[in-house]
């Protein structure tokens, strides 16, 4: 009798330090925290972004010459197929998904995501379908070979005849990565909507959590529609169903309508949170409250509502009928304008600013940089006379790539720059940052700059070997892959170094506002031990209020 | 500082408990809802192709079928649909703790669910094509076979509400999983009616 009492306290008063955030242990546990998951999301999505990156740099390696000369040709189309869904499925997807988890629940106030069960089992789906792909490669036919859009009829090709083929489970493996996300994309939605402390209200909510529910809600209403496609592609391949087959009747179009009504919004997925966190770190570092915070947050969800309606700019030349590509022109470019507002605000919110040049600062900016000139070329090729020219070309490659690495991934290392010393309780080394940052910055101009000229002459995309007067441009964006595959190394030795022996973080080394900065670093694993109660508004920078009731103006900048 | 902590609305201490030992139940429905709202993107989805098709497709109709028989899909259209009335009386009876006339529309819901796959089943069984038989036989398996395995899922669920009814208790401090289950199960048949129409009726 008398024990019982005494084990119960033991018990409680344990918890807390039961589990230590720090314990290297814990990040190979099925936990249900949202801090940890986030950071099992971040470090898996980064050993996929070096595998994806080892084959960038097989794929530049045989361009550097004219010739086919350095790999086998179908290797050749496995390394880009490979490469292009590695980098969107296992490395953007879940590292930003990684964030957001670690992020939201802070930022709102809350104890944890919604349903934390939930948020487990959706981040170890990601290991699980990222080996199911590598081990393609051990299959007697190999990976997929039909890139990452998987366009019928290329990609429903079954010459083995084998059940179990490379883009069988290409697919199998992509549609596990949907379940993943659409387990996560209703576990933010609903924690955004219904866990917020109080006073939180949508419009004091920092912008980052804006940015990923109108991503999020972008994965519910377009995700979908891949997957229902997917569907359809998986049992023409491997039953022989007509949906996609020409010679059947059916529609190859069609799987095109179905993947360019995700994939186009996907891309706003993919970068509505990095908008998220230029908006956080750009008032930090300036001292100043974000610009027009109102139109900056409900500019997201415009984003997300357009980015539906603009998908067949992706198909100006699938045979689509005149009046359908000017629509889709049109709608395009609308898309521009609540993009335009963002940079305009962030650009406002840097004016005369006190500026600090640390390095989340300079990933940022060079990232907004690169984003304004892929925005530039997005609207070249949004319209319908540019695009019959260059489409299928390098100069499409170098866009995108201006945006997924240039803005999205510099993005990235902005975003874990700027939370490590949270996430870890440790400082990083601020010079091996800013290496990290310059060698970054002339790598991805090095390597993606060449590809605009050499696809305005012509360059087609996804070949092996290519007519000589192109070489000069390769060699640039050859040499420019391996520096940008350098520039990972400090930053590598930059993240395991510190987060082993760097300095102690104190709880706010940016002097930065929002509830995250507010508890220990890293959080308790309650995150906070009382619900905060926001009073004001955020980014209150230069100003005295404080951000929540009761507070020992420890916010105050 | 003390006087802008004044001046800013606070909301009242109630709340702020509430959000720490937050509505569970209110979450839980919540998220349910989305992820429904998600589910049937992917049916509309499949509902987009299958017009595009077949407003494209030269030869549509399978060879050996000039229509599809429309009776006995429509009986079972009606006990599916009718079904959904069921399941709303065992609720309306849970939320008065009225347990035996619960579990008895309940398990009549799962009947009449049941009921549908196996007249599916029958009518599959009678068709001159196959899922591989052009564009048209691909679509009525894929949109047909995609349908009835929410049909199965849904009555697998009401088992295990049912099941629960029996753990003494169980549904006396709330029954957010019933609701669910039972929402789910209009969703089914609100899909029905519209996939009705497209296959049977928009011949
Ligand atoms: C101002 C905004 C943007 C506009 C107007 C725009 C426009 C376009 C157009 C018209 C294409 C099709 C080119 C073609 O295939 O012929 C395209 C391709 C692409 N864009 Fe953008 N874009 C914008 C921003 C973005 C963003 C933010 C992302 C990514 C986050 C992105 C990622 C891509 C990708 C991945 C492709 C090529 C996909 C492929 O063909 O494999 N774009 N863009
Ligand atoms: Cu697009």
């Amino acid at each position: 009798m008398t024990n019982v009492p005494i084990d119960r306290v033991d018990v409680l008063g344990d918890k807390p330090e039961s589990e230590p955030p720090n314990n290297w242990r814990h990040y190979f546990s099925f936990s249900t925290d949202h801090k940890v998951i986030g950071i099992q999301y971040l470090v898996t999505s980064f050993i996929f972004f070096l595998i994806g990156g080892v084959f960038s740099m097989v794929i530049r390696a045989e361009l550097i010459t004219p010739e086919a000369d350095f790999l086998d040709r179908t290797l050749y189309n496995s390394m880009f197929t490979m490469h292009g869904t590695i980098m969107i499925f296992l490395w953007i997807f879940p590292s930003l998904v990684g964030l957001s988890n670690y992020l939201v629940p802070l930022m709102i106030g809350a104890q944890d995501m919604a349903f934390p069960r939930l948020n487990a089992v959706a981040f170890w789906l990601v290991p699980i379908f990222g080996i199911l792909l590598m081990a393609t490669f051990f299959l007697p036919d190999g990976t997929a070979q039909s890139g990452w859009w998987v366009y019928p009829p290329v990609s429903t090709q079954n010459p083995s005849g084998r059940l179990i083929n490379g883009q069988a489970v290409w697919i199998l493996a992509v549609a596990i990565s949907g379940i993943s996300s659409i387990m996560g994309a209703v576990n933010f939605v609903t924690t955004i909507v219904k866990m917020r402390a109080p006073g939180m209200t949508f419009f004091r909510m920092p912008i980052f959590v804006w940015t990923v529910l109108s991503a999020q809600l972008i994965q519910l209403t377009a995700l979908p529609a891949l997957t229902a496609g997917a569907v359809m592609l998986l049992f023409d391949l491997t039953v022989g169903t007509a949906f996609f087959n020409p010679d059947k009747g059916g529609n190859p179009i069609l799987f095109q309508h179905f993947f360019w009504f995700y994939s186009h919004p996907a891309v706003y997925v993919m970068v509505l949170p990095i908008f998220g966190v230029f908006s956080e770190i750009f008032p930090a570092f300036s001292r100043k409250p974000l610009f027009g915070y109102n139109v900056v947050a409900v500019s997201s969800m415009v984003i997300a509502g357009v980015s539906i309606l603009v998908w067949v700019h992706h198909m100006y030349t699938s045979g689509t009928p005149g009046w359908m590509r000017l629509v889709f022109m049109l709608s395009t470019m609308c898309v521009a304008v609540p993009t335009g507002i963002k940079i305009f605000a962030w650009t406002a919110t840097i004016w005369r600013g006190k500026l600090r040049l640390d390095t989340p600062m300079l990933f940022a900016l060079g990232g907004m940089v690169m984003f304004l000139f892929a925005g530039i070329t997005g609207i070249m090729l949004a319209s319908v006379p540019i695009d019959i020219h260059v489409n299928n070309t390098y100069f499409v490659v170098g866009h995108f790539h201006y945006v997924v690495n240039s803005t999205i991934t510099m993005g990235m290392f902005a975003a874990i720059y700027f939370w490590f010393p949270k996430m870890t309780g440790r400082m990083y080394y601020e010079g091996l940052g800013k290496l990290h940052f310059w060698l970054a910055f002339l790598g991805n101009n090095l390597t993606f700059l060449p590809m605009h000229p050499a696809g305005l002459q012509g360059m087609v995309r996804r070949i092996s070997s290519y007519d000589p007067e192109y070489a000069f441009w390769n060699v640039l964006s050859s040499l420019g892959a391996f520096l940008l595959g350098m520039s990972t190394l400090p930053f590598i030795l930059n993240i395991v170094g510190s987060w082993i022996q760097g300095e102690p973080a104190p709880a706010n080394p940016w002097r930065a506002i929002g509830l995250e900065w507010l508890v220990s670093s890293p959080p308790p694993v309650e995150n906070f031990e009382q619900p905060p109660v926001v009073v004001s508004a955020p980014y209150g920078y230069g100003k005295s209020e404080p951000l929540i009731a009761g507070a020992n103006s420890s916010d105050s900048p | 500082m003390d006087s802008s902590l004044t001046s800013q609305p606070i909301e009242p201490p109630a709340h702020a408990t509430a959000a720490h030992t937050h509505d569970v139940q209110g979450t839980s429905l919540f998220g349910f809802i989305v992820f429904l709202l998600s589910e049937s993107m992917i049916f509309f989805s499949f509902f987009a192709g299958y017009i595009a098709l077949k407003t494209t497709t030269p030869d549509w109709s399978p060879p050996g079928m000039e229509q599809l028989e429309v009776f006995s899909p429509a009986i079972n259209t009606i006990v599916l649909v009718s079904s959904s009335l069921v399941i709303y009386f065992a609720e309306e009876a849970l939320k008065r703790h009225k347990l035996t006339l619960f579990r008895v529309f309940w398990f009549l819901t799962s009947a009449m669910g049941a009921y549908f796959l196996v007249g599916q089943a029958i009518e599959w069984r009678s068709l001159p094509f196959g899922f591989t038989d052009g564009v048209f036989g691909g679509s009525f398996y894929l949109l047909t076979g995609f349908h009835g395995l929410h049909v199965l899922t849904g009555i697998l669920l009401q088992f295990l509400m049912l099941a629960r009814s029996f753990i003494p208790g169980n549904y006396d401090t709330g029954h957010v999983g019933v609701t669910e289950v039972s929402l789910f199960w209009h969703f089914v048949d609100v899909i029905w009616i519209i996939l009705f129409c497209l296959i049977y009726l928009w011949q």
